[in-house]
Protein backbone atom coordinates (compact mmCIF):
# COMPACT_ATOMS: atom_id res chain seq x y z
CA UNK A 1 0.00 0.00 0.00
CA UNK A 2 3.04 1.98 -0.23
CA UNK A 3 1.97 4.97 -2.50
CA UNK A 4 5.28 6.79 -2.76
CA UNK A 5 6.20 5.13 -6.40
CA UNK A 6 2.56 6.33 -7.79
CA UNK A 7 2.77 9.96 -6.44
CA UNK A 8 6.70 10.45 -7.81
CA UNK A 9 5.82 8.83 -11.25
CA UNK A 10 2.28 11.11 -11.04
CA UNK A 11 4.64 14.42 -10.25
CA UNK A 12 6.51 13.89 -12.79
CA UNK A 13 4.00 13.37 -16.01
CA UNK A 14 1.57 15.97 -14.34
CA UNK A 15 4.26 18.88 -13.38
CA UNK A 16 2.49 21.83 -11.16
CA UNK A 17 0.32 19.13 -9.75
CA UNK A 18 -0.53 18.80 -5.88
CA UNK A 19 -0.24 15.10 -5.66
CA UNK A 20 -0.75 13.54 -1.99
CA UNK A 21 -0.63 10.55 -0.38
CA UNK A 22 -3.37 9.64 1.91
CA UNK A 23 -3.93 7.18 5.02
CA UNK A 24 -4.28 4.06 2.73
CA UNK A 25 -7.01 2.09 4.69
CA UNK A 26 -8.02 -0.72 2.63
CA UNK A 27 -6.68 0.59 -0.59
CA UNK A 28 -3.35 3.25 -1.77
CA UNK A 29 -5.04 6.42 -1.90
CA UNK A 30 -3.95 9.77 -3.15
CA UNK A 31 -5.40 13.49 -3.13
CA UNK A 32 -5.04 15.60 -6.52
CA UNK A 33 -6.10 19.25 -6.68
CA UNK A 34 -8.91 19.82 -9.57
CA UNK A 35 -6.79 21.94 -11.78
CA UNK A 36 -4.73 19.38 -12.96
CA UNK A 37 -7.48 16.17 -12.10
CA UNK A 38 -7.99 15.35 -15.83
CA UNK A 39 -4.20 15.35 -16.76
CA UNK A 40 -3.89 13.11 -13.75
CA UNK A 41 -6.56 10.59 -14.90
CA UNK A 42 -4.97 10.40 -18.13
CA UNK A 43 -1.75 9.81 -16.93
CA UNK A 44 -3.45 7.02 -14.78
CA UNK A 45 -5.40 5.53 -17.36
CA UNK A 46 -2.65 5.45 -20.22
CA UNK A 47 0.78 5.08 -18.42
CA UNK A 48 1.81 1.70 -19.83
CA UNK A 49 2.94 0.91 -15.38
CA UNK A 50 -0.47 2.21 -14.25
CA UNK A 51 -2.85 1.35 -16.84
CA UNK A 52 -6.32 2.17 -14.52
CA UNK A 53 -8.76 1.53 -17.28
CA UNK A 54 -11.47 1.04 -14.87
CA UNK A 55 -13.54 3.76 -13.06
CA UNK A 56 -15.65 1.44 -10.51
CA UNK A 57 -17.02 4.39 -9.22
CA UNK A 58 -17.51 8.46 -8.67
CA UNK A 59 -19.13 9.13 -5.68
CA UNK A 60 -18.61 12.67 -2.65
CA UNK A 61 -18.50 13.32 0.45
CA UNK A 62 -20.20 16.35 2.40
CA UNK A 63 -17.38 17.29 5.24
CA UNK A 64 -19.92 20.51 6.03
CA UNK A 65 -18.98 22.76 7.90
CA UNK A 66 -15.54 22.40 7.40
CA UNK A 67 -13.75 23.80 4.43
CA UNK A 68 -12.97 22.73 1.64
CA UNK A 69 -16.43 21.44 1.85
CA UNK A 70 -16.63 18.42 -0.43
CA UNK A 71 -14.48 15.51 -1.10
CA UNK A 72 -15.47 13.98 -4.79
CA UNK A 73 -14.09 10.20 -5.00
CA UNK A 74 -12.53 8.48 -8.00
CA UNK A 75 -12.44 4.91 -7.47
CA UNK A 76 -10.10 3.22 -9.87
CA UNK A 77 -8.82 0.01 -11.16
CA UNK A 78 -6.08 -1.82 -13.02
CA UNK A 79 -7.27 -4.97 -14.11
CA UNK A 80 -3.67 -6.73 -14.61
CA UNK A 81 -3.83 -9.31 -17.84
CA UNK A 82 -7.70 -8.77 -18.06
CA UNK A 83 -7.63 -5.41 -20.04
CA UNK A 84 -3.80 -3.56 -21.57
CA UNK A 85 -4.61 -0.17 -21.94
CA UNK A 86 -4.08 0.51 -25.93
CA UNK A 87 -0.76 1.57 -26.46
CA UNK A 88 0.94 -0.50 -23.86
CA UNK A 89 3.06 -3.36 -24.62
CA UNK A 90 1.78 -5.88 -21.49
CA UNK A 91 -0.06 -5.48 -18.61
CA UNK A 92 0.64 -3.63 -15.48
CA UNK A 93 0.24 -5.34 -12.14
CA UNK A 94 -3.64 -5.32 -10.86
CA UNK A 95 -4.55 -2.84 -8.33
CA UNK A 96 -7.02 -0.36 -6.91
CA UNK A 97 -6.55 3.64 -6.22
CA UNK A 98 -8.66 5.47 -4.11
CA UNK A 99 -8.50 9.01 -6.02
CA UNK A 100 -9.67 12.04 -3.60
CA UNK A 101 -10.23 15.84 -5.17
CA UNK A 102 -11.19 18.55 -2.43
CA UNK A 103 -13.28 21.66 -3.35
CA UNK A 104 -14.42 24.51 -1.29
CA UNK A 105 -17.95 25.22 -0.58
CA UNK A 106 -18.45 28.24 -1.97
CA UNK A 107 -16.88 27.01 -5.75
CA UNK A 108 -18.34 23.33 -6.00
CA UNK A 109 -17.35 22.38 -9.27
CA UNK A 110 -15.52 19.74 -10.83
CA UNK A 111 -14.45 19.07 -14.32
CA UNK A 112 -15.85 15.44 -15.77
CA UNK A 113 -14.08 12.90 -16.36
CA UNK A 114 -16.39 11.21 -18.84
CA UNK A 115 -14.17 12.09 -22.11
CA UNK A 116 -11.60 9.80 -20.33
CA UNK A 117 -14.06 7.78 -18.48
CA UNK A 118 -17.14 7.44 -20.20
CA UNK A 119 -18.53 5.36 -17.23
CA UNK A 120 -18.72 8.56 -15.75
CA UNK A 121 -21.39 10.09 -17.14
CA UNK A 122 -24.66 8.38 -14.76
CA UNK A 123 -22.33 8.54 -11.16
CA UNK A 124 -21.51 12.29 -11.90
CA UNK A 125 -25.17 12.96 -12.66
CA UNK A 126 -26.05 11.36 -8.99
CA UNK A 127 -23.50 13.69 -7.55
CA UNK A 128 -24.68 16.32 -8.88
CA UNK A 129 -28.43 15.63 -8.01
CA UNK A 130 -27.80 14.94 -4.47
CA UNK A 131 -24.62 17.15 -3.77
CA UNK A 132 -25.05 19.79 -6.07
CA UNK A 133 -22.09 19.59 -7.48
CA UNK A 134 -21.17 21.12 -10.78
CA UNK A 135 -19.21 18.79 -13.85
CA UNK A 136 -17.58 21.00 -16.07
CA UNK A 137 -17.42 19.20 -19.66
CA UNK A 138 -20.57 16.73 -19.12
CA UNK A 139 -22.66 16.10 -21.99
CA UNK A 140 -26.05 15.51 -20.04
CA UNK A 141 -25.61 16.97 -16.78
CA UNK A 142 -29.85 16.34 -15.28
CA UNK A 143 -30.66 15.11 -12.15
CA UNK A 144 -30.97 11.23 -12.24
CA UNK A 145 -32.62 9.94 -9.06
CA UNK A 146 -35.22 13.21 -7.58
CA UNK A 147 -37.68 14.25 -9.80
CA UNK A 148 -36.57 17.10 -12.59
CA UNK A 149 -38.17 19.88 -11.05
CA UNK A 150 -36.71 19.30 -7.39
CA UNK A 151 -35.42 21.91 -5.51
CA UNK A 152 -31.70 21.51 -3.16
CA UNK A 153 -29.58 18.58 -3.24
CA UNK A 154 -30.54 16.12 -0.36
CA UNK A 155 -27.79 14.55 0.80
CA UNK A 156 -25.92 18.06 0.93
CA UNK A 157 -25.50 17.80 5.48
CA UNK A 158 -27.45 21.29 5.66
CA UNK A 159 -30.40 19.76 4.02
CA UNK A 160 -33.77 19.46 5.89
CA UNK A 161 -34.22 15.99 6.10
CA UNK A 162 -37.59 15.64 6.91
CA UNK A 163 -38.85 18.74 4.85
CA UNK A 164 -42.26 18.69 4.60
CA UNK A 165 -43.09 18.96 0.97
CA UNK A 166 -46.15 19.13 -0.80
CA UNK A 167 -47.09 15.97 -2.43
CA UNK A 168 -47.23 16.55 -6.61
CA UNK A 169 -49.59 13.57 -7.75
CA UNK A 170 -50.13 14.66 -11.27
CA UNK A 171 -47.60 15.00 -13.86
CA UNK A 172 -48.33 15.85 -17.16
CA UNK A 173 -48.19 13.54 -19.77
CA UNK A 174 -45.10 13.65 -22.19
CA UNK A 175 -46.84 13.91 -25.44
CA UNK A 176 -49.29 17.10 -26.00
CA UNK A 177 -52.54 17.05 -27.35
CA UNK A 178 -51.85 17.79 -31.23
CA UNK A 179 -49.01 15.24 -30.99
CA UNK A 180 -51.27 12.37 -29.35
CA UNK A 181 -53.42 13.30 -32.09
CA UNK A 182 -51.22 13.04 -34.59
CA UNK A 183 -49.77 9.33 -33.58
CA UNK A 184 -53.39 8.32 -33.40
CA UNK A 185 -54.03 9.56 -37.39
CA UNK A 186 -50.35 8.10 -38.42
CA UNK A 187 -51.08 4.27 -36.74
CA UNK A 188 -54.48 4.44 -38.69
CA UNK A 189 -53.39 5.34 -41.39
CA UNK A 190 -50.16 2.67 -41.03
CA UNK A 191 -52.69 -0.10 -40.28
CA UNK A 192 -54.59 1.11 -42.86
CA UNK A 193 -52.05 0.46 -45.61
CA UNK A 194 -50.70 -2.91 -43.96
CA UNK A 195 -54.60 -3.91 -44.72
CA UNK A 196 -54.42 -2.75 -48.03
CA UNK A 197 -51.28 -4.44 -48.69
CA UNK A 198 -52.33 -7.70 -47.37
CA UNK A 199 -55.37 -7.34 -49.62
CA UNK A 200 -53.25 -6.57 -52.55
CA UNK A 201 -50.79 -10.01 -51.81
CA UNK A 202 -53.75 -11.89 -51.49
CA UNK A 203 -54.80 -11.02 -55.15
CA UNK B 1 -91.76 -20.72 -1.38
CA UNK B 2 -94.02 -24.27 -0.72
CA UNK B 3 -91.93 -26.16 -3.91
CA UNK B 4 -88.72 -26.36 -3.27
CA UNK B 5 -87.60 -27.80 -6.30
CA UNK B 6 -87.49 -25.02 -7.96
CA UNK B 7 -84.22 -23.47 -8.62
CA UNK B 8 -85.00 -19.73 -7.71
CA UNK B 9 -83.53 -17.46 -5.04
CA UNK B 10 -85.36 -13.57 -4.61
CA UNK B 11 -82.89 -11.02 -3.48
CA UNK B 12 -82.15 -7.37 -4.53
CA UNK B 13 -80.71 -5.55 -7.42
CA UNK B 14 -78.49 -4.17 -5.16
CA UNK B 15 -77.59 -7.40 -3.02
CA UNK B 16 -77.19 -9.01 -5.84
CA UNK B 17 -74.29 -6.71 -7.44
CA UNK B 18 -72.93 -6.08 -3.74
CA UNK B 19 -72.62 -9.94 -4.09
CA UNK B 20 -70.74 -9.98 -7.19
CA UNK B 21 -68.45 -6.61 -6.80
CA UNK B 22 -66.91 -8.19 -3.31
CA UNK B 23 -67.06 -11.67 -4.62
CA UNK B 24 -64.18 -11.20 -7.25
CA UNK B 25 -61.66 -8.20 -6.25
CA UNK B 26 -59.62 -7.95 -8.86
CA UNK B 27 -56.25 -6.27 -7.57
CA UNK B 28 -53.68 -4.91 -9.95
CA UNK B 29 -50.19 -5.83 -9.74
CA UNK B 30 -48.70 -2.85 -8.00
CA UNK B 31 -45.93 -3.67 -5.81
CA UNK B 32 -43.53 -0.95 -4.30
CA UNK B 33 -41.47 -2.59 -1.81
CA UNK B 34 -40.89 -5.53 0.68
CA UNK B 35 -45.29 -5.31 1.33
CA UNK B 36 -44.98 -7.18 -1.83
CA UNK B 37 -43.81 -9.97 -0.94
CA UNK B 38 -45.86 -10.68 1.28
CA UNK B 39 -49.06 -9.89 -0.57
CA UNK B 40 -47.52 -12.49 -3.06
CA UNK B 41 -47.53 -14.98 -0.46
CA UNK B 42 -50.92 -14.07 0.12
CA UNK B 43 -52.07 -14.91 -3.45
CA UNK B 44 -50.31 -18.28 -3.15
CA UNK B 45 -51.03 -21.84 -2.23
CA UNK B 46 -50.09 -21.45 1.61
CA UNK B 47 -52.75 -18.27 2.58
CA UNK B 48 -54.50 -18.78 -1.16
CA UNK B 49 -56.46 -14.68 -1.12
CA UNK B 50 -58.57 -17.49 -4.27
CA UNK B 51 -60.76 -18.43 -1.12
CA UNK B 52 -61.89 -15.01 -1.16
CA UNK B 53 -61.98 -14.41 -4.84
CA UNK B 54 -59.33 -11.50 -4.92
CA UNK B 55 -56.83 -13.68 -6.67
CA UNK B 56 -56.41 -12.42 -9.43
CA UNK B 57 -54.07 -9.97 -10.16
CA UNK B 58 -54.00 -8.01 -13.52
CA UNK B 59 -51.77 -6.99 -15.12
CA UNK B 60 -53.33 -3.90 -16.52
CA UNK B 61 -55.38 -1.13 -14.59
CA UNK B 62 -58.33 -1.24 -16.77
CA UNK B 63 -59.26 -4.57 -15.70
CA UNK B 64 -58.33 -4.06 -11.72
CA UNK B 65 -60.95 -2.93 -8.96
CA UNK B 66 -58.53 -3.40 -6.19
CA UNK B 67 -54.98 -1.16 -5.83
CA UNK B 68 -53.07 -2.88 -3.32
CA UNK B 69 -50.16 0.00 -2.67
CA UNK B 70 -47.68 -2.57 -1.40
CA UNK B 71 -44.53 -0.57 0.13
CA UNK B 72 -43.03 2.98 0.62
CA UNK B 73 -44.29 5.56 -2.03
CA UNK B 74 -41.67 8.09 -3.61
CA UNK B 75 -42.70 11.42 -3.99
CA UNK B 76 -41.18 10.84 -7.62
CA UNK B 77 -43.18 7.71 -7.88
CA UNK B 78 -46.51 9.43 -6.70
CA UNK B 79 -48.19 10.58 -9.95
CA UNK B 80 -47.58 7.16 -11.68
CA UNK B 81 -49.79 5.83 -8.52
CA UNK B 82 -52.06 8.61 -9.14
CA UNK B 83 -52.04 7.90 -13.05
CA UNK B 84 -52.54 4.06 -12.59
CA UNK B 85 -55.42 4.90 -10.00
CA UNK B 86 -57.08 7.02 -12.39
CA UNK B 87 -57.18 4.57 -15.25
CA UNK B 88 -58.90 1.61 -13.07
CA UNK B 89 -62.94 1.56 -13.62
CA UNK B 90 -65.22 2.65 -11.05
CA UNK B 91 -65.61 1.21 -8.64
CA UNK B 92 -62.52 0.84 -7.52
CA UNK B 93 -60.94 0.87 -4.06
CA UNK B 94 -57.34 0.90 -2.46
CA UNK B 95 -55.71 -0.28 0.47
CA UNK B 96 -52.71 0.85 2.36
CA UNK B 97 -50.66 -1.67 2.83
CA UNK B 98 -47.59 -1.47 5.53
CA UNK B 99 -46.62 1.60 7.85
CA UNK B 100 -45.12 3.05 4.82
CA UNK B 101 -48.09 3.10 2.57
CA UNK B 102 -49.90 4.07 5.48
CA UNK B 103 -47.83 7.01 7.32
CA UNK B 104 -44.30 6.81 5.82
CA UNK B 105 -43.44 3.94 8.17
CA UNK B 106 -39.24 4.69 9.22
CA UNK B 107 -39.10 6.66 6.28
CA UNK B 108 -39.69 10.32 8.06
CA UNK B 109 -37.63 11.90 5.50
CA UNK B 110 -38.03 14.19 2.48
CA UNK B 111 -38.85 11.84 -0.20
CA UNK B 112 -41.34 9.17 0.85
CA UNK B 113 -45.03 10.18 0.52
CA UNK B 114 -45.90 10.42 4.19
CA UNK B 115 -49.34 8.22 3.54
CA UNK B 116 -50.26 7.43 0.76
CA UNK B 117 -54.02 8.83 1.22
CA UNK B 118 -52.36 12.39 0.37
CA UNK B 119 -52.31 10.81 -3.17
CA UNK B 120 -55.60 8.58 -3.62
CA UNK B 121 -58.66 7.77 -1.53
CA UNK B 122 -57.05 4.72 0.66
CA UNK B 123 -60.80 2.02 1.74
CA UNK B 124 -58.21 0.34 4.55
CA UNK B 125 -55.33 0.77 6.13
CA UNK B 126 -53.70 -2.44 6.83
CA UNK B 127 -50.72 -1.77 9.56
CA UNK B 128 -47.58 -3.93 9.91
CA UNK B 129 -44.08 -3.95 8.87
CA UNK B 130 -44.42 -6.20 6.50
CA UNK B 131 -48.58 -7.28 7.10
CA UNK B 132 -49.08 -11.06 7.35
CA UNK B 133 -50.12 -12.56 4.46
CA UNK B 134 -53.07 -13.23 6.93
CA UNK B 135 -53.29 -9.52 7.79
CA UNK B 136 -53.88 -8.34 4.59
CA UNK B 137 -56.52 -10.93 4.28
CA UNK B 138 -58.01 -9.66 7.17
CA UNK B 139 -58.05 -6.30 4.91
CA UNK B 140 -59.51 -7.87 1.96
CA UNK B 141 -62.57 -9.07 4.04
CA UNK B 142 -63.04 -5.69 5.77
CA UNK B 143 -63.37 -4.10 1.87
CA UNK B 144 -65.88 -6.97 1.00
CA UNK B 145 -67.76 -5.67 4.09
CA UNK B 146 -67.69 -2.31 3.16
CA UNK B 147 -68.16 -2.98 -0.45
CA UNK B 148 -71.64 -5.11 1.03
CA UNK B 149 -72.71 -1.57 2.87
CA UNK B 150 -72.35 0.36 -0.40
CA UNK B 151 -75.19 1.48 -1.87
CA UNK B 152 -75.80 1.40 -5.83
CA UNK B 153 -77.38 5.04 -5.45
CA UNK B 154 -75.02 6.44 -3.46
Amino acid sequence: MDTQPLTELLRAAVPGASIDSLDPGDMPAIAVNREHLLDVCATLRDHPALQFAFLADVTAVDLYPANPRFEIVYHLACLGPHYVTAGAAAPAPPARLRMKVRLPADDARIPSVTALYPTAAWPEREVFDLFGIAFEGHHDLRRILMPEDWEGHPLRKDYPVQIRKETASWSPLQLTPEEFARNIRESQARADRDARGKSDRRD
Amino acid sequence: MADHDIPILTTSVEKMVQWARRSAIWPVTFGLACCAIEMMAMSCGRYDIARFGAEVFRGSPRQSDLMIVAGRLSRKMAPVLRRIYDQMPEPKWVISMGACASCGGVFDNYSIVQGVDQVVPVDVFVPGCPPRPESLIYGIVQLQRKIDKQRMSA
